[in-house]
């Protein structure tokens, strides 16, 4: 039985009383990251000991989706981000959890459990007074961390499934129309215009049309996708019925890397729920319009995030995209019309709907409207999952929301886009973070990795780790991305290991140029942008390794030494004890030496120094 | 029907035609490798690739899979396409050197130096696929496909064992442009991709012609007695 806008509304308040009939509730991160650092423990150990301590009727413990600051995991909240307990339960979980319960019954704040700001040294018991969710606006991410993904009257607590309600209401033209005004751009990468995609959609003639998500997010260091689709899977659902109403699409599936169980476990949840309710299925919400989701689960290729081998892996084919002269929009899946979008474009959707034009566009710049999801990840204070508005500046990102640059280093670059992306330095850092900016520098926006580098990063080498993954990643179909990748990878090879030659420069660039017009897909065509982006901003350090065979960063082991300065050496013995190959030698407080037979350049010993007394040779 | 231009010359074409066959209609040259008129395009090779200008939008494209559109712009022989064909071939070359085509059309487009290590395993084989579209959609026995991802991408039956659909008639050698495939015959016996067929003897001339394996495929797919194919078309 379909359920009506009234009944929604009635879960709502059930669901709301339920909660509050709890005097405290308990939240605890069951993020994939929060669980790697012994999330579920965590929850064990609470919900034990809540019953234990015969609270289980005034304490409710939840369990939800990833809140972002996961290199502080397991993360648990209290109240309403009243406070925010990081790191909880990674020495002693017994512990922790008593400290946890004291907070509940006592009202006393653990204060080793609080998050401290490395860069500040500031300790902050809420959650919004820490930097990096203060410079967030989380929208999409909004009920990440507050609801039980697994729970679909949590999601319709919280405002969930009114979109489509609102959506058939309204004609498909005129959700293609807001949609396009409200200038939402795909958020997979291609920062195409989703309203214009979704129009070609519902053009395109054949009776058959499907719409799809991809969730086949690849990059490495990127994790929005996974998240979203984790923490709260509704939202991705409820976008997709929006957009299959659109379109004329009876039929969507949602493509997931197997490598994401829990989102794949989550996602099948929630669609048998949103079944049960009749919000998937034969005539949705009563409105005439039958429309079911399928999860399709990836078999583990990067190239299958490319719209059309991500359709050729969904037929059962083996995951090679094609050229697309002809738009997948009208050749797509099976040859039917398809409309492609990644889940957090998805997400979007029903916000727009929701809470309409003006609002939507009022977040973001003029052509990059709205919020965009980031994994900020490297050598900044606090890394994680990032929800912020378009337009901020690198600067604000790095060091407001992370907090800046680990330790005493300095920033060098960062790098957006994924491996495809490109390296930014330094002097575009005040660059406002949107697509078109973001390409006008040599990068782009992509679906929204971050890695930050620092001065230890040597550029070519940082080339030569992206090429070397798109060499594996390369489908190999078209000539110029299989060898093209491959011989890029073999040229940067040479150089970080000193036997580059100048014109190898000149090569690259001209292999690039081959590569960016020849290759069939977006893979092969920006597979140079990590090489020719470091190629344009740090060509000192291509020289360096070329012409004076060595490694800036002392990175590159083939063309790096490490030796003790005496006159700065203290002889306090720190790199001796670190160093794993016991290659320093020398006597406590006296000046020491680096056995250069035994070294292995790790680097161990510059890195622990603190009073600089290592050169990079 | 539209109207294009071809180096500036004006031809005229079926929209949706593919570049590659109205350009070599009209006289222009374009080299390709995994184009093959009966099995038709897979745009992998890019050495097909033209220019186009459609409407102030240029791009570099496979002519062998362009639909042909009203006043579009091609140049085959742009600044671009000369460097994407000349990268091609000097990729190809750096891949298969033994292999003679490629030599050849290398040195038609100008690349005399290889400035890469050149392979030593990937013998003549350039990834072009025709043998797989053929074996599939001509022969209709699927005895080949590709496997692997990236440099390690390779061509064979399946987990490189002697296929159990395999009929052994070789029409994979014959449209292979490199010569990668060998097939031998000896005593009787001819051995393709490691799988080892009995040929059958003429009744009439005692000449060996065929594999026993394809003619019974070839009377159970056709319905025509075994007995009639073991006769050499010469004795037919």
């Amino acid at each position: 039985m379909a359920l009506s806008l009234k009944q929604l509304d009635s879960i709502t308040s059930a669901f709301n009383a339920k909660e509050q009939a709890y005097d405290k509730i308990i939240r605890v991160c069951c993020g994939t990251g929060c669980i790697t650092s012994g999330a579920n423990r965590v929850l064990e150990g609470v919900l034990t000991a809540v019953e234990r301590e015969g609270l289980s009727s005034k304490v409710l413990v939840k369990k939800t989706g990833c809140h972002g600051l996961c290199e502080r995991g397991p993360i648990v909240t209290l109240g309403n981000d009243e406070i925010l307990y990081q790191s909880v339960g990674k020495r002693d979980v017994a512990a922790d959890v008593d400290l946890l319960l004291k907070t509940v019954t006592e009202g006393k704040v653990a204060d080793k459990l609080l998050f401290r700001d490395s860069a500040r040294k500031e300790k902050y018991t809420s959650s919004l007074d820490i930097p990096f969710y203060k410079g967030q606006k989380r929208i999409v991410l909004a009920m990440n961390g507050l609801i039980n993904p697994e729970e679909i009257d949590d999601y319709i607590a919280h405002g969930g499934y009114r979109a489509p309600f609102r959506a058939f209401q309204m004609t498909p033209e005129e959700i293609i129309d807001w949609v396009t005004k409200g200038g939402l751009r795909g958020r997979g990468g291609g920062g195409f215009l989703t309203g214009r995609k979704w129009s070609s959609a519902r053009a395109a003639k054949g009776g058959l049309k499907y719409v799809l998500a991809n969730g086949d997010e690849g990059d490495p260091g990127a994790f929005m996708d996974r998240s979203l689709m984790e923490g709260n899977p509704h939202a991705v659902i409820e976008g997709m019925v929006i957009g299959g109403y659109t379109i004329g699409a009876q039929q969507g599936y949602i493509y997931v890397r197997d490598e994401y169980p829990l989102a794949v476990s989550r996602l099948t949840k929630a669609i048998e729920q949103a079944r049960d309710y009749n919000m998937l299925g034969h005539d949705v919400f009563g409105s005439g319009f039958d429309f079911d989701l399928e999860i399709y689960r990836g078999g583990g290729a990067f190239v299958c995030g490319e719209s059309t081998a991500l359709m050729s892996s969904l037929e059962g084919k083996s995951g090679e995209p094609r050229d697309k002269y002809v738009h997948t929009v009208e050749h797509g899946l099976w040859d039917k019309p398809t409309n492609l979008n990644n889940v957090e474009t998805w997400a979007n959707v029903p916000h727009i709907i929701n809470n309409g034009l003006d609002w939507y566009t009022s977040i973001g710049t003029k052509k990059s409207t709205g919020t965009k999801i980031f994994s900020l990840v490297g050598k900044v204070n606090n890394t994680g999952l990032i929800e912020v508005p378009m337009g901020i500046s690198l600067r604000e990102i790095i060091f407001g929301l992370g907090g800046g640059i680990r330790g005493k280093r300095q920033f060098k670059a960062v790098q957006t886009g994924g491996p495809s992306g490109g390296c930014i330095p330094e002097q575009h850092l005040d660059m406002p973070v949107d697509f078109d900016s973001l390409t006008s520098i040599g990068s782009m926006m992509g679906s929204g990795g971050m890695i930050v580098m620092d001065e230890r990063n040597c550029m070519v080498d940082v080339a030569r780790y992206f090429l070397r993954f798109l060499t594996e990643e390369s489908c190999g179909k078209c000539v110029p991305c299989r060898e093209g990748t491959r011989r890029m990878h073999e040229i940067l090879d040479r150089i970080c290991k000193g036997a580059g030659k100048i014109e190898d420069l000149m090569h690259l660039e001209e292999l690039g140029k081959a590569l960016q017009w020849g290759a069939i897909c977006g893979l092969g065509q920006s597979a140079p942008n990590p090489v020719l982006s470091t190629i344009r901003y740090f060509s000192d350090e291509y020289k360096a390794h070329i012409i004076e065979g060595r490694c800036p960063a002392g990175v590159c082991k083939e063309i790096t030494t490490f030796t003790i300065m005496e006159e700065k050496c203290t002889g306090c013995m720190r790199c001796a004890a670190e160093c794993p190959m016991g290659a320093i030698i020398g006597e406590k407080k006296e000046p020491q030496r680096i056995d250069d037979l035994r070294c292995i350049t790790c680097g161990i010993c510059y890195d622990v120094c603190s009073f600089d007394a290592i050169k990079i040779g | 029907m539209v109207q294009l231009s071809i180096n500036g010359k004006k031809v005229t074409a079926e929209e949706g035609e593919a570049l590659l066959k109205v350009a070599r209609r009209e006289g222009f040259v374009i080299p390709t490798l995994c184009y093959h008129e009966l099995l038709g395009s897979s745009g992998r090779c890019r050495l097909c690739v033209v220019e186009v200008n459609d409407a102030g939008k240029k791009r570099v494209v496979a002519s062998c899979l362009y639909p042909a559109k009203e006043n579009i712009e091609v140049f085959t022989d742009s600044d671009e396409v000369r460097l994407v064909r000349r990268t091609v071939l000097e990729l190809l070359l750096a891949r298969n050197p033994s292999a003679e085509l490629i030599q050849h059309l290398a040195k038609q487009h100008g690349v005399t130096e290889v400035r890469y290590t050149p392979d030593q395993d990937k013998g003549k084989c350039i990834l072009c696929n025709l043998c797989v579209r053929c074996c599939k959609d001509i022969v209709g026995v699927s005895a080949l496909g590709m496997s692997g991802k990236g440099p390690m991408k390779k061509v064979g039956p399946p987990f490189d064992e002697p296929s159990e659909t395999c009929i052994g008639c070789g029409a994979c050698v014959v449209i292979c442009p490199t010569g990668h495939i060998a097939m031998e015959e000896e005593k009787g016996v001819r051995t393709v991709w490691q799988k080892k067929f009995e040929l059958a003897a003429c009744p009439k001339c005692k000449r060996y012609h065929l594999p026993l394996f394809q003619l019974e495929w070839i009377s159970k797919t056709r319905n025509i007695p075994v007995e009639e194919l073991m006769v050499c078309e010469d004795c037919r």
